[in-house]
């Protein structure tokens, strides 16, 4: 069996899923019980000056039936005061000294950071994580994803931070910006030893269409709220492998964003995390869910060959380009098996309404045909398809040679003739 | 207008086969449906209801428009939802069945959409402006149900006269009590006629009360939704003893009224179409000990379902096969009313010949006969133009018979099929009828 231990920006722990900074890590009981279920690390819920919470504080979003799909909530950092906290982070590492907790921090001066942080380091936190990036509430009070937003203000808080630490210091960013690469950058001239992200997303949830009111609705109103779960990982796993493949960044880096199973988890290592985070999901189904993770990642280090996680973090980075760097002469079409089609002709209808008119019904079956010599290779039928691999696509040999839009561009190099664009 | 029925009904012991869904259920099941393109579903239905667009509009909680989508098509939605053969129409259909996997339970859906609108008497559609026309439905069935629906629509109006003291037809007495009763077949045909300007007249015998002629000149169109007669014999000696009924009386005896099954122990049931597998399983379920079903074919042979087939045996309804009784007889002592105490049978080869020294004998207190029903269409061959075939009523895929102004549907025209076969016959002959009027047709002669 693979070894499942892994160090992310010094930070060891006996597996790479923490619990995420956020309700599941409350609360001492809470982390102990994630624990004891198999969590490899904690990130525990942002300390600062206690707030006061409302009522409701959680929206989910359902799509085909899923509840939760994706999730928001408008809750703040801790409401409990920093005295219990620290008394139960003591508990905690005492009870379980192998399982790093990372304390995240939020507070607004140079003297509240010095204070909190050695607080929280003689309460035994193995790391500190720096929240600046929580999307509501707290940037309202210059706090938070406001100062996430801003490279100057995060490397300066970073720096202090990092000044009066005496272990190693993450930095949460927010995905609320529009190239995460600068706020990256930003922690690591702070000096910051890695970085965790995504935060959550600035939001609406929905809209209680009977009351009109914005969710979650807090009596008769509601605000913006930070997006996650499921449905925020394609975005977060793009800004983990934005920084991943900046070469002036080069740290490590947790990643965080809808992870809910060990497959995600892989996607994110692959693109660059060393650690992976995870709070929606274990909201929704509770600390067991990291059974799964453990051993569907063992298993699949088994079947590629990786003996330890540090093997496998940022496996696909190098295949992330440019758009320009793609091979426009690579050409597939997609093949429908007929033995496995039912006939359900989905593919049917997203071609025709969704994409290039290539799949046609055929009289006396319900097999659809595929018109190879205008099929794009777009994949869209093999997506609304319902049967396991019945539709493939298939790579077509056209006799050209790799060819980018960039080589093309500077050089001229041949391109194949378009496909699937009806005259 | 039809009476109220009685509240002491034998039928009223059922309940329902397959249960309603609950709302989360069928929000559930809902999200299963793929959406077809061209689905298959559809053209398995007689009435073409969009099946994909009103269970969709169930995932959405959209049920108020899912409802509309299956009335639309089929305005007796509601008892298809629970008399449709699912498993070889709609449900037989879905793709699912080819990837190993439950299909969609499109029947419950259905019943889940109609129900709501039903029951929380939701009304989806208005009466034409009068056309001043008036067409005369003969038969109060599902297919003259559906017609008048539809002519309405079009602002024809309508007179429904109805043999029984009861509308709804076959839905109301002969369909299983396991999947309709008749009080909710009664009120889903009450919810039919609040379009209203359908007028109601029962207990008129059209042809004894009310003659063909006449009909037709204070009607601008006809149609013809009688349905099929009484059961057919079986021309054996005994038939006429206590206790040997035809199936389809026996069941709207059933449905309408009580029958006492307290003394019976042995039922004998011959036929093997589905009124004969209806009436053994409802003989069953009543605690009849001892149900069993002669035939005289094979079980392959047998024009019952497979699926209520398997249920009746599943019920603990015992078979023979390639049997058909030849006589029935009962006990003297018991004149003038003797009961049958006696079934008197003979096996029969595959070419259905009686097979010399096969003969044997079951005891029977009860026995339904369901080898088929008369049918009806001699009454019309005195009007020129109308044609019948095996007394069936001849028409064109619109259902006109031929005869100016004269249209037919359901069982009278399709010898005897489903509820949703005569749906889609009166409505589509409902068009056909509209198209004629506004052509300032008229059946009425000089």
């Amino acid at each position: 069996m693979a070894d499942l231990t892994t160090t992310c920006a010094g930070i060891t722990s006996p597996n790479p899923f923490w619990l995420a900074s956020a309700p599941p890590t409350n609360s001492g009981l809470q982390v102990q019980r994630g624990f004891e279920a198999g969590w490899g690390g904690a990130v525990w819920k942002t300390l600062g000056t206690p707030i006061q919470n409302v009522s409701s504080r959680f929206g989910g979003h359902s799509i085909r039936g899923v509840k939760g799909a994706g999730f928001s909530n408008i809750e703040l950092i801790t409401d409990r005061s920093l005295e219990v906290n620290l008394r139960e982070i003591r508990e905690t590492k005492r009870l379980f000294p192998k399982h790093p907790i990372i304390v995240s921090l939020m507070v607004e001066t140079e003297a509240e950071w010095r204070d909190i942080i050695k607080q929280s380091i003689d309460a035994g936190a193995d790391g500190l994580e720096l929240n600046f990036g929580c999307p509501h509430g707290m940037c309202e009070r210059g706090m938070g994803s406001a100062v996430g937003q801003e490279p100057k203000i995060n490397e300066r808080i970073t720096g202090w931070a990092v000044s009066n630490s005496t272990v190693p210091v993450l930095v949460k960013l927010t995905p609320n910006v529009s190239n995460i690469v600068p706020h990256g950058v930003a922690a690591k001239r702070g000096g910051a030893h890695g970085v965790s992200l995504i935060n959550t997303i600035q939001s609406i949830i929905g809209v209680d269409i009977d009351r009109f009111v914005p969710e979650p609705r807090v009596g008769g109103a509601g605000t913006n709220g930070g997006y996650c779960g499921s449905a925020v990982k394609p975005i977060a796993l793009h800004m983990v492998a934005q920084l991943a493949r900046t070469t002036e960044f080069g740290l490590p880096i947790s990643g965080i964003g809808g992870i809910s199973n060990w497959r995600d988890a892989v996607e994110f290592i692959l693109l660059g995390s060393s650690s992976v985070q995870v709070c929606t999901e274990v909201m929704l189904r509770g600390y067991p869910v990291v059974e799964d993770m453990i051993h569907g990642l063992s298993h699949y280090m088994d079947d590629h060959g990786f003996a330890t996680v540090a093997e496998m973090v940022g496996k696909a980075v190098p295949n992330f380009r440019e758009w320009g760097e793609l091979d426009l002469n690579y050409e597939t079409v997609a093949k429908i098996d007929a033995s496995k089609c039912i006939g359900c002709q989905l593919c049917v209808a997203a071609c025709h309404d969704g994409a290039h008119q290539c799949i046609h019904p055929v009289a006396d079956t319900r097999v659809p045909r595929v018109d190879e010599a205008e099929c794009v290779g777009c994949n869209l039928c093999q997506i609304v398809c319902p049967v396991p691999d019945c539709i493939t696509m298939e790579p077509v040999e056209n006799g050209f040679a790799r060819a980018s839009w960039n080589d093309f561009s500077e050089r001229g190099t041949a391109i194949r003739p378009k496909k699937g664009v009806h005259g | 207008m039809s009476v109220p029925l009685s509240q002491h009904r034998t039928e009223t012991a059922f309940s329902d086969h397959k249960l309603p869904l609950l709302h989360d259920e069928a929000v559930a099941e809902a999200h299963r449906c793929l959406f077809c393109h061209d689905a298959p579903c559809i053209a398995a239905c007689p009435t073409a209801i969009d099946i994909p667009q009103f269970i969709r509009m169930i995932s959405t909680g959209n049920t108020r428009h899912s409802a509309r989508t299956i009335f639309e098509s089929n305005i007796l939605g509601a008892s298809c939802a629970r008399v449709c053969p699912v498993e070889v129409l709609c449900v037989g259909a879905c793709v699912y069945n080819d990837l190993d996997q439950p299909p969609i339970q499109i029947g419950r859906l259905q019943r889940f959409s109609t129900d709501t609108a039903i029951d929380n008497d939701w009304q989806f559609f208005e009466a034409g402006a009068d056309t001043g026309r008036h067409v005369g439905l003969i038969g109060g069935g599902p297919a003259s149900l559906a017609a008048a629906h539809e002519l309405r629509r079009h602002g024809h109006a309508c007179t429904i006269y109805e043999r029984d003291e009861v509308i709804g037809g076959l839905n109301v007495t002969g369909v299983a009590p396991y999947k309709l009763r008749a009080d909710a077949a009664l009120e889903e045909a009450e919810w039919i006629l609040r379009i209203g300007g359908i007028n109601v007249k029962t207990g008129v015998e059209v042809g004894r009360d009310l003659q063909l002629q006449e009909l037709e000149r204070t009607h601008d169109a006809v149609f013809v939704g009688v349905g099929l007669g009484e059961d057919s014999p079986l021309r054996v000696p005994g038939e006429d003893l206590e206790g040997v009924f035809g199936a389809v009386e026996w069941i709207k005896r059933m449905k309408l009224t009580t029958v006492d099954l307290s003394q019976v122990r042995r039922c004998v049931v011959v036929g093997g179409g589905n009124t004969a597998i209806d009436a053994a399983r409802e003989t069953r379920a009543l605690g009849v000990p001892e149900v069993t079903l002669v035939y005289r074919g094979q079980r392959a042979g047998a024009s019952g379902y497979a699926h209520e087939l398997s249920a009746a045996l599943e019920a603990g309804v015992q078979t023979k096969w390639q049997s058909v009784p030849t006589a029935f007889e009962g006990d003297d002592h018991e004149k003038p009313a003797p009961r049958v105490q006696r079934v008197r049978c003979v096996h029969l080869d595959i070419r259905k010949q009686p097979i010399a020294g096969s003969e044997f004998v079951m005891d029977a207190d009860l026995v339904l006969i369901a080898i088929g029903q008369s049918r009806l269409g001699a009454m019309f061959t005195a009007l020129d133009g109308m044609r019948v075939e095996d007394g069936r009523l001849l028409t064109d895929d619109d259902g006109f018979t031929g005869r100016r102004g004269w249209y037919a549907g359901g069982d009278c025209r399709n010898g005897g099929k489903e509820v949703v076969n005569a749906a889609a016959e009166g409505k589509r002959a409902a068009v056909a009828i509209d198209a004629f009027l506004n052509s300032a047709g008229s059946a009425r002669r000089g």
